[in-house]
């Protein structure tokens, strides 16, 4: 990562101005606001930040073809570099495998958005310490209610809780940002699903680095 | 699926036939208590309880499993259903177990070690034994050696493995390799299935079939095993 490092910086002269190549990033609707605040925190404009619905994640087999669409658009509006913001999430590997028939298209690295906000160390370390946990985000936070309560079905049918979670012990909510009220609601989700609290701060972990490693190699020298 | 108020419904009332529908309506529905007093209701008018499985519970719950695939019900449905069905099968699990009347098989499976998921494995154990197959089960995070220990020890004709999570579905091919390092694969027709997992993955780890989902499943299952004994 990233896989497509498009243009070398070894022909620059004393007359190159280097230039950042405009760069699609499709990404999943759960890290919108991650993207938008690391592309203004760092002025990365050259990122064109579109996002796909995150209730995807409810149908993975839906995720590929989506994220294949908004390729085709990409390229459509004329943008040769596309950065991935997905995981695995569940395709199993589907997504990865359509993405190595593209050109110059490269996906943040790991499996799902914890394990890239973790990082990938601090996420094997967690899930070796209790297999049973159940992760939230500051997305999965903020729209608990909705994202996981409702579309589980559970405000219909709450009988259903024990069959989800009957194996799982705590929630641990990996928090991108410090705000009180995402506390607040994380507490509340692991009481309404009778699981064990515990809180990380990630910020936005191993998302930042790549994000500022995809930026770094693609830049495209002017002479 | 009925427009019928539910609670209006006297099941005694409702000839045998009528009964197996609205049964069948009632677990679509996911109406637990409903489809538990439709099937004492049958066991009392001399139903055997096999028959009970699988007309009226096994059938039903083959339409959930239609619906699910085209896309007319969720996860919380089938579960829903699923449970529903669970609570008929309690009634009549006693009954079958001393009858024991099936043949159809027998299958060791469980999720695979670090996927603690086992929702989709239990619809399989369920509509499995609906099948009238002997299922063990290991349940979640199963290890290779618990698969090898359980072939071992049940001499099953299926192996099944399950796992929801792209991090997890690779074991299947340890478990796998591992039997034919021990000379043992032949020996078993191995299914797995999963939310993330496909033909291609099931064709590359090497098993025999890849399950999409339950009803699926206990076909395939049918299908190996009439192979496997006329061979």
């Amino acid at each position: 990562m990233p896989r497509c490092a498009t243009q070398s910086n070894t022909a620059a002269t004393d007359h190159a101005a280097i230039q950042a190549t405009p760069t699609r990033v499709i990404a999943c609707g759960a890290l919108a606001v991650e993207l938008v605040e690391l592309k203004k925190a760092n002025q990365w404009d050259q990122l064109d930040i579109t996002c796909l619905p995150a209730k995807l994640h409810h149908h993975p087999q839906e995720i590929t073809p989506h994220v294949k669409q908004a390729i085709d658009e990409a390229r459509a509006e004329g943008f040769e570099q596309i950065l991935i913001g997905y995981g695995d999430c569940g395709t199993g590997g589907h997504l990865d495998m359509l993405l190595e028939q593209e050109k110059n298209v490269a996906r943040l690295p790991g499996a799902h958005c914890y394990e890239f906000f973790a990082t990938t160390p601090v996420f094997d370390a967690l899930a070796e310490e209790e297999l049973g946990t159940f992760y939230l985000t500051d997305f999965l936070a903020r729209h608990f209610d909705f994202f996981v309560w409702r579309m589980l079905g559970l405000d219909r049918k709450p009988e259903l809780l024990e069959m989800y979670f009957e194996h799982y012990k705590k929630v641990v909510y990996l928090a991108q940002t410090h705000d009180e009220d995402l506390v607040r609601r994380a507490r509340a989700a692991a009481k309404q699903l009778n699981l064990e609290y515990e809180f990380r701060f990630t910020g936005y972990g191993d998302m930042q680095s790549e994000l500022a490693q995809f930026v770094s190699f693609n830049k495209t020298v002017i002479n | 699926m009925s427009d019928i108020e539910d609670d209006e419904i006297d099941l005694r009332a409702l000839a045998d036939d009528e009964l197996v529908e609205q049964m069948q309506d009632d677990l679509y529905d996911g109406m637990r208590d409903e489809v538990i007093e439709g099937t004492e209701i049958l066991l009392e008018r001399g139903w055997a309880a096999d028959q009970v499985l699988t007309v009226a519970l096994v059938g039903g719950m083959t339409i959930v499993g239609v619906d699910f695939r085209d896309g007319i019900l969720f996860v919380p449905e089938v579960l829903s259903a699923a449970n529903a069905m669970k609570g008929g099968m309690e009634v009549l699990r006693p009954l079958l177990s001393a009858s024991d009347s099936s043949n159809a098989g027998k299958m060791v499976i469980g999720t695979v070690k670090g996927d603690i998921h086992d929702i989709g494995k239990n619809l399989v154990v369920m509509m499995m034994e609906g099948a009238g197959f002997e299922v063990v089960d290991l349940g979640i995070n199963t290890p290779v050696e618990e698969f090898l220990e359980a072939l071992e020890e049940h001499k099953p004709n299926i192996l099944g493995m399950s796992a929801l999570l792209t991090t997890t579905m690779p074991y299947m091919k340890v478990v796998i390799d591992e039997l034919v390092e021990r000379g043992m694969r032949d020996d078993y027709i191995v299914m797995v299935g999963g939310a993330p997992l496909n033909q291609e993955f099931g064709e590359a780890v090497g098993a025999d079939a890849y399950c999409r989902d339950a009803a699926t499943a206990v076909e395939t299952a049918k299908e190996l095993v009439a192979q496997s004994r006329a061979a």
